[in-house]
């Protein structure tokens, strides 16, 4: 038995295309766009002017909050406007476009070796809230915000999540195993930053690979490795802590409820890259697939190129695609266009035909009870759609709990009548935040 | 690279990929796990059953098509929900039921049962049960009138094994097969009299476990009521096991729980309470079989659970994640 939790699904997981794809590191493209909102909390704010000129690694953003991050110029070049641009999540935003000059020049002073262990935790959070890292599993929370939990919190175990259940998606696959040092070497600070003993990585078994790979670089080391079902949602924080410890953060509740931190594998690669070199968060490895493009690839990509320019870089497209999603097509988001940058949360970029969708025609509900059985959280989804259309938000929120949904979309996966019940849920919840404000 | 037309892309809200399964897709393999069961009718009952499900199946294709046409919505024969209500109705009508009788009870199914109530998934009864309920009240002569059967006894009969029960006791229902033996085979295979599907045990059951296997229905509700039925039967029927296989196998009760007790619209969403109606139902059909004024109870006791459905909805409701405190 492999460990897991209650519900979900199983689509299939399509990462064919780009499993055995080693990552590929794409070129500096002539023209980045970085918006000054990638994390959850406070927009940064731009501290360079137009026409400026920057190195590769300097900050051009400095977080404004605890919780908010800077950002850093991905290559050297010219700052060539600060304006309003299209966003992957919040379909524009102020950002800073900057013109490569080509020589990708790093400013000086910015790669330093350190050794972590010599470092006090202040000093850690420091350069982790320096570096711009925040969660590059989709969240993009700013990490040193989650590896500093409150006090009162008693944290007795961390979760590195390498469980990657979205369809498509091998970024994380690929990083474990290609950067296991860096990564390992990550997970050592966060247990610093802790003050814990012991870390588990949580790995669905279908990368079995990863997974036999990682006990035999693990040994020795407080690092253990979970074999996980193959199961969507499994990587979401809540299934995975719930796989992994058997404890269920409560309704409205956080990890640290529960003594858990989950950080994503990626990102503690990133957090050892800033701690032992300095170097900031300035790219990331982005998985390119989906059945209309050509090479699928995962590709280390500096922030601000365009999904465009990604996208050719893997071949281009070989037909129309019906949607370009940034992240998994389970909870990532729909795009109008490919000119849109990558930010800190973009784990993917998917392209994919009418034929990849599936769906169908919305029907009457049929009561099949198939949204109930596979609803990770224990809701009854189907009532959401009704709620939705009799906007009847009190019910939904007080009958329906509505502010438990996770937006998995398991419920929809599975619908036979394709209700498009996330998006009902997506309203209702827009709809309860207008009226509490 | 192709040329991408930005304004095309469908921009929608997550998730960007569904499972294969539609409604459709649904109702025609419940259809195809019916097949069976339906030959070995024609093959039993000849062309009078045949006769008879050409009449419920078009009657029911044949009002929805009309009553969609009419209120000027989309017409959805297609999704082969009308088609399976007049096929399930049919296999619950005795053979050479006229054929406007066919037509009435298809009729009272669609657009009373099912399009009254706003159409699939808001119907409360089961449609196919409520077309044969009006034509029991409607006509009960004829709704009880069943063809002849070989029998050891006097050659012929004409009663169903239920009936013969109700009235003369069971060692009479042995004594028209012979011995326990031959009526326990001939209740499993479908050599007995009934209605034109109700009676081929097996074939039934094939179809029931294709439905289970490929996903389409789950086991809580056909096992918890033939089991209760089965439980009740051996302590109640005075026959021990043998009484407890009849009753499990008798009557209506094999094809209704797996295909009309199963129906997804008329029964509860969550697991826990489809179990509650499973054994509601079981319950309910072992009281009018042995206490009742009818010998066989199986419409009439799905129906009553149907009844109380959006009751056991409000009250069984599935366990949320996170509450509890749970920290094993
Ligand atoms: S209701 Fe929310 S949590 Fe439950 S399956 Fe649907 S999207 Fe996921
Ligand atoms: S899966 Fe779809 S059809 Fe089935 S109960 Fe849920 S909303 Fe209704």
């Amino acid at each position: 038995m492999f460990k897991s939790f209650r519900g979900g699904i199983h689509p299939q997981d399509q990462k064919q295309y780009s499993r055995d794809k080693a990552i590929e590191t794409m070129p500096v493209p002539a023209k980045l766009v970085l918006p000054l909102r990638q994390h959850i909390g406070a927009p940064a704010e731009a501290i360079v002017a137009v026409g400026e000129q920057v190195k590769k690694g300097q900050c051009i953003a400095k977080s404004t909050g605890f919780v908010s991050s800077p950002v850093h110029a991905p290559t050297s070049g010219k700052i060539a406007a600060i304006a309003v641009q299209p966003h992957p999540v919040f379909g524009t935003s102020m950002a800073i476009v900057l013109e490569a000059d080509g020589e990708d020049a790093w400013q000086e002073g910015v790669l330093v070796e350190r050794d972590w262990r010599s470092l006090s935790n202040s000093d850690l959070l420091e350069i982790i809230r320096n570096a711009g890292i925040v969660g590059l599993g989709g969240a993009a929370f700013p990490t040193h915000v989650k590896l500093n939990p409150p006090p009162d919190k008693k944290i007795d175990t961390l979760i590195i999540n390498g469980a990657e259940c979205e369809p498509y998606l091998t970024a994380d696959h690929r990083v474990m195993l290609e950067w296991p040092d860096k990564m390992i070497e990550g997970i050592e600070i966060a247990l610093k930053l802790l003050g814990l003993n012991e870390a588990v990585i949580g790995i669905e078994k279908n990368k079995a690979d990863a997974v036999a790979f990682l006990e035999k670089k693990c040994q020795g080391k407080p690092i253990k490795v979970a074999a996980l079902e193959t199961k969507y949602p499994q990587g979401a924080e809540k299934m995975l802590i719930r796989a992994i410890t058997g404890r269920e953060v409560p309704s409205g509740g956080l990890p640290a409820d529960v003594g858990v931190i989950v950080q994503n594998v990626g990102t503690l690669a990133a957090v050892s890259d800033a701690v032992s070199h300095g170097k900031p968060l300035i790219e990331r490895v982005v998985t390119v697939s989906g059945g209309l493009v050509k090479e699928p690839k995962n590709i280390l990509v500096r922030l601000g190129t365009s999904f465009a320019q990604a996208v050719e870089w893997c071949g281009g497209l070989t037909g129309k695609a019906a949607k370009i999603v940034m992240g998994g097509p389970m909870m990532g988001m729909a795009q109008a266009g490919l000119e849109v940058p990558i930010v800190k949360g973009t784990s993917g970029i998917l392209a994919l035909a009418k034929s990849d969708i599936g769906g169908g025609k919305e029907r009457g509900c049929i009561r099949c009870g198939r949204c109930v059985e596979v609803c990770p959280m224990g809701l009854a989804p189907y009532l959401f759609a009704i709620w939705g259309q009799r906007d009847n938000v009190e019910a939904a929120v007080k009958e329906g709990h509505l502010l438990d949904c996770a937006e998995c979309g398991s419920c929809v996966y599975v619908c036979p009548a394709k209700r498009n019940l996330v998006h009902y849920i997506k309203l209702l919840k827009a709809k309860n935040a207008a009226k509490r404000k | 690279m192709e040329t991408l037309n930005d304004n095309r892309l469908i921009v929608s809200a997550s998730p960007h990929v569904r499972s294969q399964e539609t409604v459709a897709s649904i109702m025609w393999t419940v259809v195809a796990a019916l097949i069976p069961a339906v030959l070995f009718s024609i093959w039993q009952f000849g062309v009078k059953a045949a006769l008879v499900y050409a009449f419920c199946i078009g009657g029911a294709v044949g009002c929805e098509y009309a009553i969609q046409k009419l209120r000027g919505v989309e017409v959805t024969i297609d999704d082969g929900s009308a088609f399976l209500t007049g096929l399930l109705m049919a296999m619950c009508l005795p053979p050479g039921l006229p054929w406007f009788m066919c037509l009435f009870g298809a009729v009272m199914a669609i657009a009373v049962a099912k399009h009254t109530m706003g159409g699939l998934g808001y119907n409360v009864f089961n449609p196919a049960h409520v077309g044969r309920a009006a034509l029991l009240a409607s006509w009960p002569v004829a709704m009880t009138s069943w063809t002849t059967m070989p029998s050891v006894l006097d050659g012929v009969t004409s009663a169903t094994p239920l009936g013969i029960l109700k009235q003369q006791g069971f060692e009479q229902v042995v004594a028209v097969f012979g011995n326990s033996g031959n009526l326990l085979q001939a209740m499993f295979f479908g050599t007995r009299n009934g209605s034109i599907g109700e009676t081929s045990t097996v074939l039934l059951l094939l179809g029931g476990l294709f439905l289970i296997y490929r996903g389409i229905i789950n086991w809580h509700v056909p096992v918890s009521m033939i089991g209760t039925v089965g439980i009740l039967a051996f302590f109640i029927s005075g026959q021990g096991v043998t009484g407890a296989l009849f009753h499990m196998m008798a009557g209506g009760l094999v094809i209704g729980a797996f295909f009309m007790a199963t129906d997804m619209v008329t029964i509860p969403i969550t697991v826990k309470g489809q179990v509650i109606f499973g054994v509601g139902a079981g319950l309910l059909v072992m009281l009018i079989r042995t206490v009742g004024g009818y010998p066989e109870g199986v419409c009439y006791s799905i129906l009553l659970m149907n009844c109380v459905t959006p009751m056991i909805d409000r009250f069984v409701q599935p366990k949320r994640f996170g509450v509890g405190g749970e920290r094993a």
